[in-house]
């Protein structure tokens, strides 16, 4: 048995000894990376790069642009922040994301973890099971069971009239309303599982200390235990945020966008404008601005971890 | 003291249980109207349950073989993405070069891309490669799209695993692979299964993917083809769409049933994901 250290490779934590070493034991070493690397190439960065290629041409499965694809420079940015349907969907997306994201997820899957800390192992269970159940729901029945529910006859409406309130149809009064209701219902669970590991972490001993001083239970929330989790509620808000920017299915099939262009968010409306209408180089447009809004929200993501871990 | 700690334990029960009822509410619908021959969208208790939608959609067109598809293409998939996502987390995990750290901000970074604005692309490269209706071609765009994320949890687990076993099997002349096979994987398996999990869980609701890439009907996954209880004919049959999804349900909940029985549940992935 030999012990010699040039044949142990050298674990993570320690620096790196580049000098006894022939450059090739680098290069085997990382070979592994190879199959991720080469499907996320093919699979991701080839078509965000003939995204980037295909939003400043003119492409269409029909007409002339089928023909022969021209580059257009910048006309299908200028056609899109000229369209009233497009600044429209940019709207809405930012409403949903607001409200079903940042607002509902977030906020009740961090309430929901808070109360289960205080709350009763039955009770715990039952409403872990709940929420969670409803996460792993395909998002197509998700769809339909809520669509159902927001229905003339659905479920809220019976809730409604047996405590004397009017109903209507929801998808049709506020569509974006129920579709967002729709998304916290279907997204707590995420929420609520980063936070209960989050909170698990939290020494009790701090938050007793700060009740033996007086702070209340509000008081405590905000200036102790908030504070503790903060690199978590960076995580969940920036990963949640970006889940529910891509939401397609579930407004789908709920809606289809309507009535009208009343719940058309983003990726719908780059749906309806590349396929419905076979405006290939106008939607991969629309695809490109997804995808800057989603770098954008990415990066601040990266800097707001990597300022946490330093 | 002890009065008002009872006090608001008893509020927090009450809360979450009114939590808890609304998450349930939604599902009554789909439990009613399965069993229920006349269903309508109106949540009503049937009033003679009867079995009679299951059997309707209980055949090879309407069930049994979007379900295979769906099998296939997410356990294959999902499969795929495991065995890249392991073999791509070892070195991450157990090698220190100058590679690694702008290598997972790339993979944080992807995580954070929005699928659906690349499937028109995706769309049109599937077209060139003649890939488009494929299960393969699919399969290999479903794994590669959650393999950011999966890259990045599966290796927050391996760094759980301590290196010193491995440096031991090393300085026996094991190499990096069988080290990975022999103590790494044994030793962190139930982190696999964590990810496994719920990277088919995720998949197998993905709707959009094959929506957009699968096109004829006998390969169309359960997730799509539920779609088509929506036809030209009008009204749908609401009783067999509800029968057809608590069948098509059923497999992640029995694997989400094994997650919680013997792997800490979903709270395993909370633990990882807020890293």
């Amino acid at each position: 048995m030999t012990t010699s250290a040039s044949a142990v490779p050298v674990p993570a934590g320690r620096k790196a000894d580049r000098n006894g070493r022939p450059r090739g034991a680098n290069f085997l070493k990382m070979m592994p990376l190879a199959p991720a690397i080469g499907l996320m190439l093919v699979f991701l960065a080839g078509p965000i790069l003939y995204c980037v290629y295909a939003a400043f041409t003119n492409m269409a499965l029909t007409g002339t642009g089928a023909a022969n694809v021209k580059f257009v420079g910048l006309d299908n940015f200028r056609k899109a922040f000229g369209s009233s349907a497009f600044t429209n969907s940019i709207w809405l997306t930012l409403v949903f994301t607001l409200i079903s994201a940042i607002i509902g997820q977030n906020t009740l899957g961090l309430g929901l973890a808070l109360l289960m800390r205080r709350s009763t192992k039955f009770v715990r269970n039952f409403v872990g099971t709940a929420v969670i159940g409803a996460w792993v729901l395909p998002e197509i029945v998700a769809a339909y069971l809520l669509s159902a529910f927001f229905n003339d006859d659905g479920t809220l409406n019976v809730i409604l009239h047996k405590v004397g309130l009017p109903g209507q149809d929801w998808l049709y009064a506020a569509p974006i309303v129920a579709v967002s209701i729709a998304n916290i219902w279907r997204g707590t669970a995420f929420s609520m599982l980063v936070y209960s590991a989050a909170l698990s972490e939290v020494p009790k001993e701090i938050e007793e200390s700060a009740e033996m001083d007086g702070a209340g239970g509000w008081r405590r929330l905000v200036f102790v235990t908030v504070p503790m989790i903060s690199r978590a509620i960076m995580t969940n808000l920036m990963l949640i945020t970006l889940q529910t920017l891509s939401v397609f299915g579930l407004i789908y099939a709920m809606t289809r966008g309507g009535p009208g262009t009343k719940s058309q968010t983003l990726p719908l409306y780059m749906y309806e404008q590349a396929f419905s209408f076979s405006q290939i180089g106008y939607g991969t447009a629309i695809a490109l601005v997804m995808l800057a809004i989603g770098a954008i929200f990415s990066l601040i993501y990266l800097r707001g971890l990597n300022s946490e871990a330093a | 003291m002890i009065a008002r700690d009872r006090i608001s334990k008893l509020t927090a029960n009450l809360i979450l249980l009114a939590l808890g009822i609304l998450f349930v509410l939604p599902l009554l619908w789909v439990l009613f109207a399965s069993v229920n021959r006349t269903a309508g969208l109106r949540v009503e208790l049937p009033t003679s349950p009867t079995f009679a939608n299951f059997k309707a959609v209980l055949n090879v067109t309407t069930t049994y073989r979007p379900v295979l598809n769906g099998l296939i293409l997410c356990g294959g998939a999902a499969l795929l993405t495991m065995v890249c996502a392991v073999l791509a987390a070892y070195p991450l995990s157990r090698f220190k070069t100058k590679f690694n750290r702008p290598f997972l901000l790339t993979v944080l970074f992807c995580t954070g891309l929005p699928i659906t604005a690349v499937m028109v692309p995706v769309y049109g490269l599937f077209v060139q490669l003649n890939l488009v209706d494929t299960l393969g071609g699919t399969i290999m765009f479903m794994a590669t799209s959650s393999l950011p994320f999966a890259i990045w949890l599966t290796k927050t687990f391996m760094d759980g695993v301590p290196i010193s076993l491995e440096e031991a099997a090393w300085v026996d002349g094991a190499s990096n692979m069988k080290a990975l096979r022999r103590i790494v994987l044994p030793l962190m398996w139930p982190g696999i299964a964590v990810v496994l999990i719920f990277t088919f869980i995720g998949m197998w609701g993905n709707f959009f993917v094959p929506f957009m890439l699968l096109l004829s009907p006998e390969r169309l996954p359960a997730s799509v083809s539920i779609f088509t209880f929506f036809g030209q004919y009008g009204e749908p049959n609401y009783g067999q769409l509800a029968a057809y999804s608590l069948i098509y349900t059923t497999p992640v909940l029995l694997l989400y049933l094994l997650l919680s029985r013997k792997l800490g549940g979903a709270f395993a992935l909370g633990g990882a994901i807020k890293g």
